[in-house]
């Protein structure tokens, strides 16, 4: 495969290939357990009654798959360097390259979930909107229990 | 919900009921709630445009979850989705369906569990493949 003539990607991006970062936390709650249900059309009452969820043998309403919970938005916090990405980029755009979410354990409201991340991959692509820098992701979320109840793999795509 | 789905049930090449979502603005708007997404591609038309593309278009992970819905009601209440896997390849533009399709690619017994993996896609009511995938559930067994 060709090299661009010049390659964006770095030696210190490189560097980051499997560091963990800092955890951050996702609250799981009923609210946003049905929001994201309704969102996506589902019609099963589990997502919906908690009494009924109890009654499936749930602790509480469980969570659609592909939820994880809302970090704690927080407007005063500093903000990351590259925010999403830990490292600055010459792109300003950027685009969801692909999702791989797996679950390990049930997850309901009321958990609260830690998840940590690292980058699992980075490369880059010419393509016809321009030089494509492309870089998987892994995040790990461990629930109050400290169990790992799920990974998710998300590929991000910078032009 | 349907009647229950058993391992027993399942084979190769079976297809799962198809699942066809119309995602018009004010699903994109509750999309970008629940899942905390508010990149304006998917809900303002002009930023959408000055990015250079038509129109709003459908948040990928919107067709993730979709994927897993579409499961969810295949597997039944005592039936598990496991992992969804599916990349964002083609765009799918507001105000269209989204059909999520599946089929059976094998089975097998893990750790206990009995687990059927699936080939999995969106398409558009063109028939064009955007989002490309692969899928894992867990079934009960009928012994």
């Amino acid at each position: 495969m060709t090299q661009p003539q010049s390659s964006v990607i770095t030696d210190e991006m490189r560097g980051h290939i499997g560091k963990e970062s800092e955890p951050t936390t996702f609250e799981v709650d009923k609210t946003a357990c049905r929001m994201f249900a309704r969102a996506v059309g589902y019609t099963d009452p589990v997502y919906y009654d908690e009494e009924y969820a109890r009654s499936r043998g749930y602790r509480s309403i469980p969570v659609p798959f592909g939820f994880l919970g809302h970090p704690a938005y927080n407007p005063n916090a500093p903000q990351r360097l590259g925010g999403y990405f830990r490292f600055q980029t010459p792109f300003k755009r950027v685009l969801n390259g692909g999702t791989d979410i797996e679950y390990f354990d049930t997850v309901c409201a009321g958990d609260v979930l830690t998840a940590t991340s690292k980058l699992a991959d980075i490369s880059e692509r010419q393509s016809r909107l321009g030089p494509m820098l492309i870089t998987v992701t892994e995040f790990t979320y461990r629930n109050q229990d400290g169990k790992v109840v799920a990974t998710m793999r998300g590929t991000g795509i910078q032009y | 919900m349907p009647e229950q789905l058993y391992f027993e049930d399942v084979s190769e090449g079976r297809e799962v009921a198809a699942l066809t979502q119309h995602c018009d603005s004010q699903r994109l708007v509750h999309w970008a709630a629940g899942s905390g997404d508010f990149y304006q591609i998917h809900y303002d038309k002009d930023f959408a445009q000055g990015t250079g593309l038509p129109d709003r278009i459908v948040h990928g992970a919107l067709k993730h979850a979709l994927l897993g819905r579409m499961l969810h009601e295949w597997v039944g209440d005592e039936g598990r989705v496991k992992r969804v896997a599916c990349q964002y390849r083609g765009m799918d533009m507001v105000d269209k369906d989204v059909i999520c399709k599946g089929v059976v690619t094998g089975k097998r017994t893990e750790n206990g569990e009995n687990l059927v993996d699936l080939e999995v896609w969106t398409e558009t009511a063109e028939g064009q493949k955007t989002t490309p995938g692969t899928a894992t559930v867990a079934l009960p067994s009928r012994s």
